[in-house]
């Protein structure tokens, strides 16, 4: 088995997708933390197939600079979602719903009727529960997603205290500083950026599940939230190794995988976190 | 000149009003009461005064100072999640990203002695560490308390701060207040707690349906709306 590990590492996609991989997970788990807090756990769930929907009619008009395109969609979305106040007609989860069904729908309508290719069930699939894509990626893609993460990974830790605080509490830093706003839509823009380039690996039904088991695995084990934010980092990064290497090993499906060690680590910490007393 | 003075204000959601015509100033040493019945319209004045809400006619000022600082404020306690994972100490210090001069990556040691200073003032520095969660309602409120003491001292803006909280840690917790008020920091209290307004007070504003009151404790027991207010 180690051989066989090996062998395949020898391989640059390999590589590749384990780089890729680990820092999307790095950066999932990052605002994840903030995510579940705010209470908008399906958030990553809502803009995945917002950008399911817009690379489906992307697609459809045949641009060019697809990626921009979709990006750029999903931030103005986030955005939308995020900056919701409490007397707002549509509201958080409803909010979410409303957007994400509907993008869904409109992607998988455009894809039918305008068809390019031969195989569009296949395509769908793959958006949707992710695919090999995350081993066949161009180096070009390593690129973007390698400065895209590192940028993300900057702003938080430049702006940790201020996320923090806008998490706790976001009407008290509104009463005490001007910019509490410019934060919340700060955090809106990141997520945006990184559901959208975790959609080649865990595929868009997925990706709620890079968001959100790391996040909570994590406030299982300690309460305090710096200890959270760097154990939910850690944690998100070991199950996507052990996700992909699995994947590639036993030939599963590499998102599902992924989920499936996320998913055993957080049962593993419910217990631990019970036999804690916490 | 006045921490706040108002003039005139009509405050509501979007352009529906709920309250208008409040007029009143905020000086220093001051312990203003805001009292009336639920609904007349008394958080939404708060949110107008922190700036969560814009205000709809009339004037809003506010001193330099104030500007600069904002306003140290006090959620009612429901707003405030209680299963958030976060030691005392985190959540004290995001009291001091208000008076930041400039923006800084970390906490500065000046913050770091703020917030120590803070937690002393309150009695919570032994529990720095504990984790908001396992808290009771007495220390969240200080714990809170504290928060907005790293953001100013000069106006303390508190939102019903004792509701739910057991005897003892309601007298704890305004035996607190008192002493900071009696150092010159203002105070401005939401209340249904009419015992503490005769004891605490030095001015009322009462909001009603059709009335409005403000002016000093001595002068709100004179007018009809305190005795009507009472019976009720």
């Amino acid at each position: 088995m180690i051989d066989n590990l090996i062998y395949f590492l020898g391989f640059p996609f390999v590589r590749h997708a384990l780089v890729v991989g680990v820092l999307i997970s790095l950066c999932s788990a990052l605002l994840g933390v903030t995510l579940v807090l705010k209470r908008y756990s399906f958030i990553g769930d809502g803009l995945s197939h917002v950008a399911f929907g817009a690379m489906a009619v992307g697609t459809v008009l045949n641009m060019t600079g697809n990626m921009f395109f979709v990006m750029g969609v999903t931030i103005v979305c986030a955005v939308f979602l995020l900056s919701k106040t409490g007397n707002a007609i549509l509201k958080g989860d409803a909010a979410i719903a409303v957007i994400s069904v509907g993008a869904l729908a409109v992607g998988y309508m455009v894809m039918n009727i305008f068809s390019t290719s031969a195989n569009v069930t296949g395509d769908i699939c793959s958006t949707l529960f992710g695919s090999v894509s995350i081993l066949t990626l161009k180096s070009s893609d390593v690129l973007l997603c390698i400065i895209s993460s590192l940028t993300v990974i900057a702003v938080f830790i430049i702006f940790y205290n201020r996320i923090f605080a806008v998490t706790f509490d976001e009407n008290f830093l509104k009463a005490t500083t001007k910019r509490a706003g410019t934060y919340n839509t700060l955090i809106a823009v990141i997520t945006a950026v990184i559901i959208v380039l975790a959609m080649n690996l865990v595929g868009s039904l997925l990706i709620s599940a890079l968001v959100i088991f790391p996040a909570l695995s994590a406030m299982r084990l300690s309460g305090c939230f710096k200890r959270v934010v760097i154990l939910a980092a850690v944690i998100s990064t070991v199950c996507t190794l052990i996700g992909i290497l699995a994947a590639i090993l036993l030939d599963t499906p590499v998102g599902a995988t992924i989920v499936m060690a996320d998913l055993a680590v957080y049962i593993i910490c419910v217990i631990a976190g019970k036999a804690a007393g916490r | 000149m006045s921490l706040i003075s108002c003039k005139n204000l009509a405050v509501g959601y979007g352009n529906e009003v709920v309250a208008k015509n409040i007029t009143f100033n905020v000086d220093k040493g001051m312990y203003l009461c805001i009292i009336g019945e639920n609904g007349v319209g008394k958080s939404t004045l708060i949110k107008t005064i922190l700036g969560l809400n814009r205000e709809l006619d009339g004037q809003l000022v506010f001193s330099d100072e104030i500007i600069k600082e904002g306003i140290g404020y006090l959620p009612q306690n429901t707003f405030v999640r209680k299963d958030f994972p976060a030691t005392v100490k985190e959540i004290v210090l995001t009291g001091t990203l208000a008076s930041a001069d400039k923006f800084r990556l970390f906490y500065s040691k000046a913050d770091r002695q703020r917030a120590q200073k803070a937690m002393e003032l309150l009695g919570i520095e032994d529990i720095g560490e504990c984790c908001f969660r396992n808290l009771s309602g007495g220390q969240c409120q200080r714990v809170l308390l504290a928060r907005a003491l790293c953001s100013t001292d000069r106006l303390l803006l508190l939102d019903e701060p004792v509701a739910g909280l057991d005897p003892a840690a309601t007298e704890n917790f305004y035996e607190i207040v008192s002493k900071l008020n009696k150092n010159g920091t203002a105070v401005i209290m939401v209340s249904h707690d009419l015992a503490a307004v005769d004891e605490f007070a030095t001015h009322v504003m009462f909001l009603g349906r059709t009335d409005f009151f403000f002016g000093t404790k001595a002068a709100y027991k004179e007018t009809e709306i305190s005795s009507l207010w009472r019976e009720r």
